[in-house]
């Protein structure tokens, strides 16, 4: 009995009749790994020549931690912002018509196709002390620029969109039927909302807040102009990065930056276990 | 039917109190005029503050035009390398069926979510000064960091993910039958990606690269940390636009700003488009 | 049926992951035949097709055809002209270069000039009675027309083999009817080997001068529909083919008359 031509699967792969794979998954490894992995592994590295009580020294000292604070705090606050917000404009996008709807629609992508420092810049005039906003501001005796509030702020402009396009489609796609059904069984409205469709939301809702939070916990170029930064109180974590490594102190950048990158990490393993949770309770 | 009757007429279940709707149209609108609309007309607003001839010349004076030029080479460098990666990933991940998978496409949206700064320093940790190879580098008088290749570099990891993720999803949809009828009808590899992979692809394409470059060109953070800032030599125009603010040049900054928005504006505009004329082709991007 | 066995198929089996596809199938047919693999869905049939044509792998077992070692041959040599269930149509290609295709991929030594190449195109589209409708798109047509375009591209390439997997699963039933005799009329006409995927059992036995009847990854029986009927090799087989009591009419092989297709 003779084998030609007749191989088996690996445990590895299935063999297909189409051609191209070693050459193009042997490219796109080559190209992750030179690009992408050798430089997140050399950043992984590098406090280690600080050994493990150096590196834990280094993260937890008051600066840092400061930085830290502010750079999750805010965007912890600005993330909540939007999903309450966010959820209120997806509801209004889906829902309703209103003149202009389709601009409105499409201006939610501009913090994501706005470059950061034009945001930066631009949020940073809004709100000074003699800003088109930070003038009103400052006469109810409110200061946004050069403070935490100035960071929220820009936070909350960088997440918007995350929730806004993770809640359209979960929207879209929710049949009326729960609602009609809830209709027809006495509930008003707005309890409707509360006992059937916000709970259908939910997982969308908590994935778009997460996607925001993850996004701005590590903004740097929005935040950077309306931020104070001043170390200790308007200082953002980015930012000490980059003065760490103006000085010269390639470990402890690298410290702040591997926190930041397990943070970073951290996120993606909690979004994607969301999501497969969700879609398995489907 | 009169008004009184049509007044006197119950609302469908399911539509919500008028002032209700009213209310959250009204709240929804205030939150996107505050917090999007403002900020944007801020910057022509302040552009053309000082009137229109001030603006063009600070975009013509030299250190910006060497800015525009080289955000231009980093995005002509980054963008078209990302596409190939984009098409040789999506193509293997797609067509094929191999352990790993999962795992592999989870490390291609690595980027994604790093911070902008984070992605610069990977870079400055290799290549800096007191980086790996920095002495290396020192003696044989090449530079990555403070110099070109170490934008483009920075520029190449934020933007990595982008062409893959929406050509990944849209090949993996369009399935692999048109390229076995190709294959059966002895077409080789090349033949088939060319005649009848891309065609297919064509406006997901374009709509990927219309997102990469856009964030190519914006890239701040990231490129901040690599690039030394020195004036007319390393700046992006993202950079010359902080240099400028923070010298105080205002009216200028929010010139050069102004180009980098009316970019975002068409990228906005073409986004659409594709999205409104070519929903089928795009669709399967929204749908992961 | 004289003429020599010439595909001659040997002990293939086939895994996917845990599940056996194909457990062991030999069989053997004669040039130019037209040869059904009929049997319910997981049979494995699709899966022998698929081998046939070079679409997958056997993980052992051997397959000659016309004395060729057919195995060893990538899909792209095989010149095996492969129809599927969803047509595969090229969708941004008119009918024309749908056609058209399997000639233009040739490398510079093999492939046809362009007059010829047209001249072809236009032939098949005449034979699957497609006259006139070279330009339009895949997607302004019908499913009928669709899996003739199928078939006209598939024969574009002179295939050695045709393959045909379920090509009218997708179709109405009053198309199915008219599209199957024009199918066997095609075959009869052009004298190629064809192997056809179903798992109608009135279509098989209706048009195929061999039916393989595949259970669960084995044949459970090979033969010509007389034969079938008239003795069934197991219960399955009497089942499927749901034979009743004697008496039962032959099949009509089509005397056909090719006719316009309104499909």
């Amino acid at each position: 009995m003779s084998f030609a031509g007749a191989l088996p699967s690996t445990y590895w792969r299935t063999r297909s009749a189409l051609p191209g794979f070693g050459i193009s998954l042997g490219f796109t490894v080559f190209y992750l790994s030179a690009v992408v992995l050798i430089p997140l592994a050399a950043l992984i590295i590098r406090p280690w020549e600080l050994g493990w009580s150096g590196f834990i020294s280094e993260v937890t000292s008051p600066r840092v931690l400061a930085a830290l604070k502010l750079s999750f705090g805010a965007a912890a606050i600005g993330a909540v912002l939007n999903s309450f917000f966010g959820l209120i404009v997806a509801w209004v996008l889906v829902r309703y018509k209103f003149p202009l709807k389709r601009l409105v629609d499409a201006l939610v992508d501009l913090p994501f196709a706005l470059p950061t420092a034009v945001a930066g810049i631009a949020l940073s005039s809004l709100y000074a002390p003699n800003g088109w906003l930070g003038a009103p501001l400052m006469s109810l005796g409110i200061k946004a620029a050069y403070t935490p509030l100035g960071v929220v702020i820009a936070l909350t402009f960088i997440g918007l969109p995350f929730v806004v396009r993770t809640l359209q489609p979960v929207l879209n796609d929710l049949s009326r039927d729960h609602e009609e059904a809830a209709a027809t069984l006495g509930a008003s409205r707005f309890q409707a909302f509360r006992r059937v469709v916000f709970p259908a939301l939910l997982p969308a809702l908590i994935t778009g807040t997460a996607l925001a939070f993850a996004r701005a916990v590590g903004e740097y170029g929005s935040v950077i102009f309306i931020a104070g930064n001043l170390p200790m109180r308007s200082e953002i974590a980015p930012l000490l990065i980059i003065i760490k490594l103006e000085e010269f102190d390639y470990a402890g950048a690298a410290s702040v930056g591997v926190v930041m990158l397990g943070a970073s990490f951290l996120m993606l393993l909690t979004l994607n276990g969301l999501q497969s949770f969700t879609a398995a309770r489907r | 039917m009169s008004n009184i009757a049509q007044v006197l007429r119950p609302r469908p279940a399911t539509q919500d109190h008028p002032v209700a709707r009213t209310l959250l149209v009204a709240i929804a609108a205030l939150f996107v005029v505050l917090f999007l609309l403002l900020p944007l007309i801020t910057v022509f607003a302040e552009a053309l503050k000082n009137g229109v001839t001030t603006a063009i010349a600070a975009i013509t004076e030299p250190d910006a035009v060497s800015a525009i030029r080289l955000t231009l080479i980093a995005a002509g460098i980054a963008v078209p390398l990302n596409l190939i990666f984009g098409l040789s990933a999506s193509w293997a991940i797609s067509k094929f069926d191999f352990r790993g998978k999962t795992f592999l496409v989870t490390l291609i949206d690595l980027p994604f979510s790093v911070s902008p700064v984070v992605s610069g320093l990977v870079y400055v940790v290799i290549f800096g000064m007191q980086g790996w190879l920095g002495p290396y580098l020192r003696d044989h008088d090449i530079k990555i960091i403070f110099a070109l290749p170490g934008i483009v570099l920075a520029t190449m990891f934020v933007t990595f993910p982008f062409v893959a993720r929406e050509l990944i999803p849209l090949m993996t949809d369009q399935g692999r039958d048109e390229e076995e009828a190709a294959t059966s009808l002895g077409a080789s590899g090349w033949k088939t990606f060319r005649r009848v992979t891309l065609p297919n692809i064509k406006w997901g394409l374009l709509y990927a690269a219309l997102l990469c470059n856009a964030r190519a060109m914006g890239e701040f953070g990231a490129v901040s940390v690599v690039s030394g800032h020195i004036r007319g030599q390393t700046n992006t125009m993202p950079l010359h636009v902080e240099v400028l603010y923070n010298d105080y040049q205002f009216v200028a900054a929010f010139a050069v700003a102004s180009l980098l928005a009316m970019l975002a504006l068409v990228t906005l505009a073409v986004k659409t488009f594709l999205e409104w004329h070519y929903a089928d082709e795009i669709a399967a991007i929204h749908k992961h | 049926m004289g003429s020599p066995m010439s595909l001659v198929v040997e002990s293939i089996a086939k895994r996917f992951d845990r599940f056996p596809a194909l457990k062991g199938v030999s069989f053997s047919a004669p040039t130019g035949c037209f040869l059904a693999l009929l049997g319910p869905s997981g049979s494995g049939k699709t899966t022998l097709l698929r081998i046939l044509g070079g679409l997958e792998f056997a993980e052992s077992g051997r397959v000659k055809f016309e004395d060729v070692e057919w195995l060893s041959l990538p899909a792209r040599e095989r010149r095996a002209g492969f129809v599927f269930q969803q047509y595969a149509l090229f969708r941004h290609m008119t009918v024309a270069k749908n056609i058209a295709f399997g000639l233009e991929v040739r490398g510079r030594r093999t492939r046809p000039p362009r007059a010829e190449i047209a001249r072809r195109v236009e032939e098949l589209l005449a034979l699957v009675q497609l006259d006139g409708l070279g330009k339009r798109y895949p997607s302004q047509l019908s499913g009928g027309q669709r899996q003739r375009v199928a078939l006209a591209r598939a024969l574009a390439i002179e295939p050695r083999m045709l393959l045909l997997d379920e090509p009218f699963g997708a179709l109405d039933a009053k198309v199915r009817k008219e599209l199957r005799l024009w199918l066997r009329h095609i075959h009869d006409k052009t004298g190629i080997t064809t192997v056809f995927v179903t798992h109608d059992q009135e279509e098989a036995m209706e048009l195929a001068d061999l039916v393989a009847i595949l259970n669960q990854g084995s044949i459970e029986q090979i033969g010509t529909p007389a034969e079938i009927r008239r003795a069934p090799a197991s219960e399955f087989v009497a089942d499927f083919i749901d034979i009743k009591a004697e008496g039962q009419p032959n099949p009509v092989i089509a005397k056909f008359e090719p006719r316009a297709l309104r499909a």
